[in-house]
């Protein structure tokens, strides 16, 4: 008994472990981590005290560009007033409203046009032909079509959003590895199968890169949707500056803008180091 | 686990056409259940489309492929590929659980007995060229397979972990006896573990040689080593003579 065992040795481990390499790198990890938080902001936190520097020494008109501290005086004046929260709420909810229509659709037909030759053939010309067209030149018959309320401004991020995200799941449904899809062939996976755990899983980097590239246009376009008459929105927070003659407002707008533009982005970050923890070049998630 | 019930192979009249080049020409074969079959060849000959015929995953122009002995039921061939295609978005032990249901304890159980054993939830990225190889070696065996059909399954590692492949695969057969055929470029990988090396070539199979040695052989052995030298000289006419015209 004993000398069966002893004459079927268990396998020896050619190559080194995982664990031997992982180990040691936690500790130099902790350091790096803080200052990886850290060093991005110290660029932006110069920038604004050199800014309120110049401003107070004068180097900078006040009536072109207002010091940081003006600006967020009226940021706070807004807030207390409930003017800043409402046009806040507003912008982001066509922001949400376009953006997941637009999403949607660019999906739907991305996933219908990769996996079927005859939907490319039948749809893929027309929806480049489209794409030739820029959204924003749009606005006038937009406004002859739908008026001057809601609806334009959210079918504007709507168009705005479907193609970069229809393109890039085109792009990556293609580029799934097909010796890949093979496999799944070979090992008795169903066509369902097949494309639940390895068309959409393989498509997935490209799909994320073109919604964070969509939720960036779908914020430009806000932008120039809002400068369309309109009475709420940050846009209109800009507009309505521009009128009075106070620049705080506009470089508020501009700031904020910026600040949800920037949040959407680390929000989408997030969602592919979460979605795409398999894959080295994400892991870490903020790069 | 009893063994499943062996199974063999009937090939009878294979030919095979790309467009307008055929690859293989009335290739007729037996293969006995529980044997293991290398097969040699120079590239391009067919051997890896023969392998894919015999899987159900490409239809032979001409011929057909019977089976012979065993039940009917269960899965029949598995197939290896020389890249481990292991899907990266899932942790080794989902990669091997791929395409089947309620086989968790026995895809552990395959892990362990290639080696891999606290590695279940690793992604693949993070093992090396060797260690995706077994688990794709675990991932083929889950199906219990009558029929395994290995391409190159161990071309692009390098010496020592192939010769520690080759070994696991040795260890894993005497356990789990089943119908083996191999494509290889390897000569002394097929000495070293079929029971028939055959030699592929335009002719069709020009050499079928039965090694009787018992396993594991001494890759040192005087006739093992005579053989190598024929089926290389094989090897190397026939490749010359595929590539003058």
């Amino acid at each position: 008994m004993s000398e069966t065992q002893l004459a079927a040795p268990r396998p020896t481990r050619a190559e080194p472990t995982g664990e031997d390499r992982r180990r040691p790198r936690r500790a130099a990890t902790r350091h790096r981590l803080q200052l990886s938080v850290l060093l991005p902001w110290v660029v932006p936190v110069l920038v604004i005290l050199g800014w309120q520097w110049a401003s107070s020494t004068g180097a900078i008109s006040p009536s072109i560009l207002p010091p940081p501290s003006k600006v967020l005086a009226t940021a706070e004046q807004l807030w207390t007033a409930g003017e800043l929260q409402r046009h806040l709420t507003v912008s982001l909810r066509r922001i949400l409203i376009g953006f997941t229509l637009g999403a949607s659709i660019g999906l739907v037909l991305g996933f219908v046009v990769g996996l079927s030759r005859i939907a490319e053939g039948l749809v893929d010309r027309t929806l480049q032909m489209l794409r030739a067209l820029p959204h924003l030149a749009l606005v006038p018959l937009l406004i002859a079509a739908f008026g001057i309320g809601e609806l334009p401004k959210v079918v504007l991020v709507t168009l705005g959003v479907i193609f970069p995200v229809y393109l890039n799941t085109v792009a990556g449904i293609r580029t799934v590895d097909p010796k890949l899809v093979q496999l799944g062939e070979s090992y008795g996976l169903g066509r369902g199968a097949r494309i639940r755990d390895i068309i959409v899983p393989g498509a997935m980097p490209m799909i994320l890169t073109g919604i964070r590239y969509a939720l960036g246009v779908a914020w430009l376009t806000l932008v120039i949707a809002e400068t369309i008459a309109t009475s709420e929105g940050i846009g209109f927070l800009a507009q309505n500056g521009r009128d009075m003659l106070r620049n705080d407002r506009i470089v508020l707008a501009i700031l904020l803008y910026a600040v949800a533009g920037l949040l959407a982005d680390q929000i989408t970050r997030l969602i592919e180091a979460r979605v795409l923890r398999w894959n080295p070049h994400y892991q870490g998630g903020n790069r | 686990m009893p063994a499943t019930n062996l199974v063999g192979l009937d090939l009878v009249g294979i030919g095979h056409r790309y467009r307008d080049k055929t690859v293989l020409h009335d290739v007729d074969l037996t293969v006995e259940p529980g044997e293991f079959v290398s097969f040699l060849g120079p590239s391009g000959v067919g051997k890896s489309t023969l392998l894919r015929i015999i899987a159900g995953l490409e239809q032979p122009t001409h011929g057909v492929v019977e089976t012979t002995g065993g039940t009917s039921g269960g899965t029949m061939s598995r197939m290896m590929f020389q890249e481990d295609r292991l899907l990266p978005w899932r942790n080794v032990l989902d990669n091997v659980q791929l395409g089947t249901r309620h086989q968790r304890e026995r895809a552990l159980e395959l892990l362990h007995d290639v080696g891999l054993s606290g590695r279940e939830k690793d992604w693949p990225s993070e093992l090396s060229g060797g260690q995706r190889q077994r688990v794709a070696v675990a991932r083929a065996l889950l199906h219990r397979p009558h029929v395994l059909l290995l391409d190159e399954p161990f071309g692009a590692l390098d010496a020592i972990t192939r010769v520690a492949m080759q070994q696991l695969l040795e260890r894993v057969l005497a356990e789990q006896p089943r119908t083996v055929l191999l494509v290889t470029h390897d000569v002394e990988e097929a000495l070293a573990l079929s029971d028939r090396v055959l030699l592929l070539t335009e002719q069709g199979i020009t050499r079928d040689l039965r090694i009787p040695h018992a396993r594991p052989r001494h890759r040192g052995d005087a006739q093992l080593a005579a053989w190598k030298e024929e089926l290389l000289d094989g090897l190397l006419q026939a490749d010359t003579a595929l590539s003058s015209h």
